[in-house]
C-alpha cells in the first residue's frame, strides 16, 4: 500500500502527462450548503480510480461533475484535456439505480446510447450483442428488465455504458442495490473487464472492501463540505485468485488503515 | 432470476396433464370466472329485487334484458348511438388531443404551468351539470353544446393527469438520456412520453368516463336526443324495462370502450406489460 496524500498536491502544478481525467478547483454550493470544498484531482488513464467516503461527503456530486450532468460552482473538468461543459461522448455513465427504461428489452436498453446517436439498428444491435455477451447476459436480449435480478440489471447498465465506447467509465455505487452474493461475483467481473477494455474507470463507493479489492487508486473524501483526505494506492497483487486477494494480508491491512481513516466521520 | 417466467410455465403445465385438462382451465381462468359469478350474483339480486317488487317502476332483471335484446335488434339503439357518439367522439378527440398536448406543455415548462394549470384545476373541481344551462345560454342545443359538455368534463381530468405524469418522470431515466447525449426531442419522445404514459392514459381513461358523463347530462339537460331521448321517452310513457335497458346499454358501452382503450394502451405503448 502506498499512500501518496502528499504526491497528489503537488501534481496541481504539474499535470501527469498521463491523467485521462484531470479536476481543478472544484467547488460546489447548493444554496447554502457546501458539498465540495476545491477538490484537486488526476485520474490516471486506464486505471480504476475509487472515490469513497461517509455518506453525504459528495462523492456522487462530484461523479455528476464530471459526467457533465450538473454544473460545479466553480473550477473545472478536463477529460482527455479537454474541458467539460457537458456530457459528452468520451464519458459514459453507470447509475446506481440502474436507469434502465422498464418499458424497452435488454438488447434495446444496452443499444440505446447508440441508438441516441443515430446509429442503423443493425449496427447497434450487434454492437449490443457483443457487450450482452461480455457481461454474460447472453440469452436474455429480449427480457424486459422487471423479469431481471438486480445484479442481471446491473450488468446490463454496465453493458450499455460499454456499448458507446466511451474512454471513461463513471459508475455511480454500482453495486449499492445488489445484494451481497451477486456484487461479489459482479466485483470479480467488473476487474476482468477493467482488463479487458482498457479504460478508464472513476468508480464511487461506500463499501471500504469494495473499494480496496477493486481499485488502482482510493481517494478518499472527507464528510461535508467534501475535500480530499487521503489517496492510496492499494498495491495487491491482482494476478492472484479473487479468494486469496481478500485473504491478502495487504488487502486486510488497506481496509484497516481506511477504516481507521474514516471512522471519526461516522456519528 | 425467471419468476414470473416460471410461474408462467408452472401454470401451462397445470393446464397440459391431459385428464384433468379441464379443471385446469377453470383453474387458468379463475379470475375471469369470479368476475363473471359476481355479475351474475348482481343479476340475481336484480331479479329478486323486481319481482318482490320494490317499486312499480323497477322492472326484473329478466324484462330489461328482453326490452335490451328487442331494442338491440330493431334498431332503436343503433339509431339512438348513432346520434349521442357524434358529440361524444368529436369531444373526445378534442379532449385527448388538446388535454394531453397541454399537459406535457404544463409538465415541460414552469411558465405553462402557471398560465394554465389554476384553469383546469378550477375546472376540474366545478360542477358541471351546473355549467349546462350556461352552455345552452350561449350556444343553443345543438352538437355545438354537446361537444362543449363534453369537452368540459373531460379536458381537466386529462390535461392534469398528463402533466403530473410527466412532472414525475423518473429523474435518472432522464440523466441517462443526457448522459448519453440525447437531444432535447429525443429526450421527450423516447423517454419523457413511454415513462409518462400509463399516467396519460390514465388520464384518458378518466377523461372518457367523464365524456360518458359529460354526453348523457347534455342529452338530458339540454334536448333529449339519442341515448338521453331513449330514457327520457320510456320514463314518460312508463315503459320501465326499455328505460332500464337504455341505462344499462349506456353503462356497456361506457365499459367496453375503456377496456378497449386499455388493451390499446398495454399493447402499443407498454409491450413489458404483455409478458407478466
Amino acid at each position: 500500500m502506498r499512500n501518496i496524500t502528499a504526491a497528489a498536491t503537488t501534481a496541481v502544478e504539474t499535470p501527469s502527462p498521463d491523467a485521462a481525467v484531470e479536476v481543478r478547483g472544484i467547488c460546489k454550493m447548493y444554496a447554502d450548503m457546501e458539498a465540495l470544498r476545491s477538490i484537486d484531482l488526476d485520474f490516471p488513464a486506464g486505471k480504476l480510480t475509487t472515490l469513497l467516503g461517509p455518506s453525504g461527503c459528495g462523492k456522487t456530486t462530484l461523479l455528476k461533475i464530471i459526467a457533465g450532468l450538473i454544473p460545479a460552482t466553480s473550477g473545472e473538468v478536463r477529460v482527455n484535456g479537454v474541458a467539460v461543459t457537458g456530457p459528452g461522448p468520451e464519458r459514459a455513465f453507470v447509475f446506481q439505480d440502474f436507469a434502465l427504461m422498464p418499458w424497452a428489452t435488454v438488447m434495446r436498453n444496452v443499444a440505446f446510447g447508440l441508438e441516441l446517436k443515430g446509429m442503423g439498428k443493425a449496427e447497434r444491435q450487434a454492437i449490443a450483442r457483443k457487450y450482452i455477451a461480455e457481461v454474460g447476459l447472453s440469452g436474455f436480449e429480449e427480457k424486459y428488465p422487471h423479469e431481471l435480478s438486480g445484479g442481471m440489471r446491473q450488468r446490463v447498465g454496465l453493458a450499455r455504458a460499454f456499448a458507446v465506447n466511451a474512454d471513461v467509465l463513471l459508475l455511480d455505487e454500482p453495486f449499492s442495490a445488489v445484494d451481497e452474493q451477486n456484487r461479489r461475483k459482479f466485483q470479480e467481473d467488473l476487474l476482468r473487464l477493467v482488463d479487458l477494455e482498457k479504460k478508464t474507470f472513476i468508480f464511487v463507493t461506500h463499501s471500504i472492501e469494495e473499494a480496496v479489492y477493486c481499485s488502482d487508486r482510493i481517494v478518499i473524501l472527507s464528510r461535508r463540505p467534501g475535500r480530499v483526505a487521503q489517496i492510496i494506492e492499494p498495491e495487491i497483487d491482482r494476478t492472484a485468485s479473487p479468494d486469496a486477494i481478500r485473504r491478502d494480508q495487504g488487502y486486510l491491512d488497506t481496509v484497516e488503515e481506511i477504516w481507521q481513516g474514516l471512522k471519526r466521520y461516522v456519528d | 432470476m425467471s419468476a414470473p417466467a416460471h410461474a408462467n410455465g408452472s401454470r401451462r403445465a397445470i393446464s397440459g396433464t391431459g385428464a384433468s385438462s379441464f379443471w385446469g382451465k377453470l383453474l387458468e381462468h379463475r379470475t375471469a370466472l369470479w368476475r363473471a359469478a359476481s355479475i351474475a350474483l348482481f343479476f340475481l339480486v336484480w331479479e329478486i329485487a323486481g319481482r318482490i317488487p320494490i317499486s312499480f317502476a323497477f322492472p326484473t332483471f329478466l324484462e330489461t334484458l328482453r326490452a335490451f335484446l328487442t331494442m338491440l335488434f330493431n334498431g332503436a339503439f343503433v339509431a339512438a348511438y348513432a346520434e349521442t357518439l357524434q358529440p361524444l367522439v368529436i369531444g373526445i378527440t378534442i379532449s385527448a388531443v388538446l388535454g394531453v398536448g397541454l399537459g406535457i406543455l404544463m409538465g415541460l415548462s414552469r411558465f405553462a404551468e402557471w398560465l394554465v394549470a389554476p384553469v383546469f384545476i378550477v375546472l376540474q373541481a366545478a360542477p358541471m351539470a351546473a355549467l349546462i344551462p350556461l352552455i345552452t345560454f350561449v350556444y343553443g342545443i345543438g352538437l355545438m353544446s354537446k361537444t362543449l359538455a363534453v369537452v368540459m368534463l373531460a379536458l381537466p381530468v386529462i390535461a392534469l393527469n398528463g402533466y403530473k405524469a410527466v412532472r414525475n418522470t423518473n429523474p435518472s431515466l432522464v440523466d441517462m438520456c443526457r448522459s448519453f447525449q440525447g437531444s432535447w426531442w429525443q429526450r421527450i419522445v423516447k423517454i419523457i412520453l413511454p415513462d409518462a404514459s400509463p399516467i396519460i392514459f390514465a388520464g384518458l381513461r378518466l377523461g372518457l368516463a367523464a365524456g360518458f358523463i359529460g354526453v348523457i347530462l347534455a342529452e338530458l339537460l339540454i334536448t333529449p336526443t339519442g341515448i338521453g331521448d331513449l330514457i327520457t321517452y320510456h320514463r314518460s310513457v312508463a315503459d320501465y324495462p326499455e328505460m332500464y335497458a337504455a341505462v344499462v346499454s349506456i353503462i356497456l358501452v361506457s365499459t367496453l370502450t375503456l377496456s378497449a382503450l386499455e388493451a390499446f394502451e398495454v399493447r402499443v405503448l407498454r409491450p413489458e406489460k404483455r409478458k407478466g
